[in-house]
């Protein structure tokens, strides 16, 4: 089951520059919530924040508090721990290439140790199905590498990878800016079901999809959160003229 | 029919007669230099042969040297003391080049790291007979004796830079993607480095310890006062052993005519027995991709 999220004062840097400015949030177990703002406005940064992902950057730094469910990310937490709970999904699929598709899925549980050989089979199989890719590649799956799918199999094959772990929230940065529209339906169609069971965070440049997937919006300008509502509201009637200029495409 | 606005800019839509002469000699160009490269390459190889093939036959592969004057014999000793010799030397520098290069790639972002790039660059560069005198100084005047461990020792710290620097260079190649999608997966950074970006730059790293064993395996002088040679078999790794480079050279010198034939003999094999060994590790590596998470 998925876990809420709460972030408190977080500020985040890259060296000198301060990428992101006291951000306050709380985003809701089991549903989607779509961060949409223009390029450099502080999105990634946030949500790399939330599995600790900033800091593995050269001269990168937080401040500030995040709890994932009751966990706090940065008091007690080792970042390997809070990410076993987190997953990730990147805006370019990046399966490892030297490894099967049945050894992409697993590495998550293999790297970490696990080898249950009869339970991989099961997780690799469940997750493969879940991520909408089984059916595409179940007599390949020892066999193709994860490098020889196509663009939106990969990206298929990476979610299925991220929740072969059973995290608790799914991280997801842009990942269909790389993708065509079909695919992209897929994954939108995808993350539509896997709300069911996880808590979904997204990253999108697109705005129909935010307005499609996400039963939350934020907004981001510059570093700051501007406005973080219901998406219905964010889309018909945001409070801010900012949130208001962006959606209607006057900038950005 | 040509786009108006194209055909205003003169010179796009026709290639002159110029452009067409001057893309042919491009190719020739390089295809002179590729001749120029590979010639001495193929000149070498045959002549050895031309010399060496007659004077290769079971007693050469399998016998010691006969006392000088006395015809026949073979290096026999001197091919299994270079195989010891270069085992050892591989089971030394090979891990310590690797691990070397990927602390500089994986930690090394810092002054210790930029040193250690330093001095392993100024390693490289050293002349290999004074890496033999190191090594005689740090092993053969301890042991009170010259060896095999010592010549093994000398050949080590000649791997070691090469091997560090392209597994670095290597490392670095790795999209920084896999190791994001490692960390997101919750693999701790060594399990990362070990099973992800050391996996994905593997064959760029065998091709470094190839041409760091290919290069010593030939490499005579840092062996003359460690290994020293060996008229006799000898397995242990505290006694003076033969080596083929080293026999080449002794037979080379000499006055004899049997011995300069041997010479040749001599230096074919080891040719041989340094390109099937390359050859051996690259197929063996072949076969290992893709066989899971190691």
């Amino acid at each position: 089951m998925g876990v809420g999220i709460q972030v408190e004062n977080v500020n985040a840097w890259y060296g000198k520059s301060q990428a992101l400015h006291d951000i306050n949030l709380k985003v809701e177990a089991n549903h989607a919530t779509a961060l949409i703002g223009p390029s450099g406005c502080g999105k990634s940064t946030f949500i790399r924040c939330l599995n600790r992902m900033h800091e593995t950057t050269p001269e990168a730094r937080v401040e500030g508090k995040v709890k994932i469910g009751e966990l706090d990310a940065y008091d007690g937490t080792s970042p390997t721990q809070l990410r076993r709970r987190i997953g990730m999904v990147f805006q370019k699929p990046n399966p490892f290439p030297t490894m099967s598709i049945y050894d992409n899925v697993a590495a998550g549980l293999k790297l970490n140790g696990y080898r249950d050989k009869k339970h991989l089979d099961e997780i690799v199989e469940r997750s493969l199905k879940s991520s909408a890719l089984w059916e595409e590649v179940k007599d390949s799956v020892h066999k193709k590498s994860g490098a020889s799918l196509s663009g939106g199999q990969q990206q298929r094959l990476c979610i299925a990878r991220a929740l072969a772990v059973e995290p608790e929230v799914l991280l997801m940065d842009e990942p269909c800016s790389a993708l065509d529209p079909i695919s992209t339906g897929k994954i939108e169609e995808l993350i539509f079901e896997l709300k069911a069971q996880y808590t979904i965070v997204i990253v999108t440049h697109n705005m129909q999809q935010a307005a499609r997937v996400a039963e939350y919006t934020g907004f981001f300008l510059l570093g700051r959160l501007i406005e973080y509502d219901k998406t219905e509201k964010i889309f018909t009637n945001p409070s801010d003229k900012r949130t208001e200029d962006y959606i209607t495409g006057r900038f950005g | 029919m040509p786009d108006p606005a194209v055909a205003k800019i003169p010179g796009v839509l026709e290639i002159s007669l110029w452009r067409r002469v001057k893309d042919h000699l491009a190719t020739a160009f390089a295809v002179l230099t590729v001749v120029l490269v590979l010639a001495p390459l193929i000149a070498i190889f045959g002549y050895l042969v031309y010399k060496g093939i007659g004077s290769i036959n079971l007693s050469f592969l399998t016998q010691t040297p006969k006392p000088p004057g006395e015809l026949g014999g073979g290096m026999a000793n001197a091919i299994a003391g270079s195989v010891l010799i270069l085992a050892i030397a591989s089971l030394l520098g090979v891990p310590v080049g690797i691990g070397a290069g990927i602390y500089l790639a994986e930690y090394g972002r810092n002054r210790f790291g930029d040193t250690i790039r330093f001095v392993s660059d100024v390693l490289n560069g050293v002349p290999s007979i004074v890496i033999g005198i190191v090594a005689y100084a740090i092993v053969v005047l301890r042991q009170k004796h010259f060896s095999a461990l010592a010549g093994g020792v000398a050949l080590a710290i000649m791997m070691v830079p090469t091997i560090t620097r392209t597994t670095e260079e290597m490392l670095l190649l790795v999209p920084n993607a896999l190791r994001e999608a490692a960390f997101g997966l919750g693999v701790p950074q060594w399990r990362t480095t070990l099973s992800i970006v050391l996996r994905t730059a593997t064959s760029g790293i065998i091709t470094g310890v190839m041409l760091a064993f290919a290069r010593v395996a030939g490499e005579t002088a840092p062996l003359l006062f460690t290994a020293f040679g060996n008229q006799f078999w000898n397995w242990r790794l505290d006694q003076p052993t033969a080596a083929l480079p080293l026999q080449i050279f002794t037979y080379a010198i000499s006055p004899y005519d049997d011995w300069h034939r041997q010479a040749w003999a001599g230096a074919l094999v080891l040719i041989i027995l340094i390109v099937s060994a390359v050859a051996a590790v690259r197929i063996a590596v072949r076969r290992g991709t893709l066989g899971g998470v190691a």
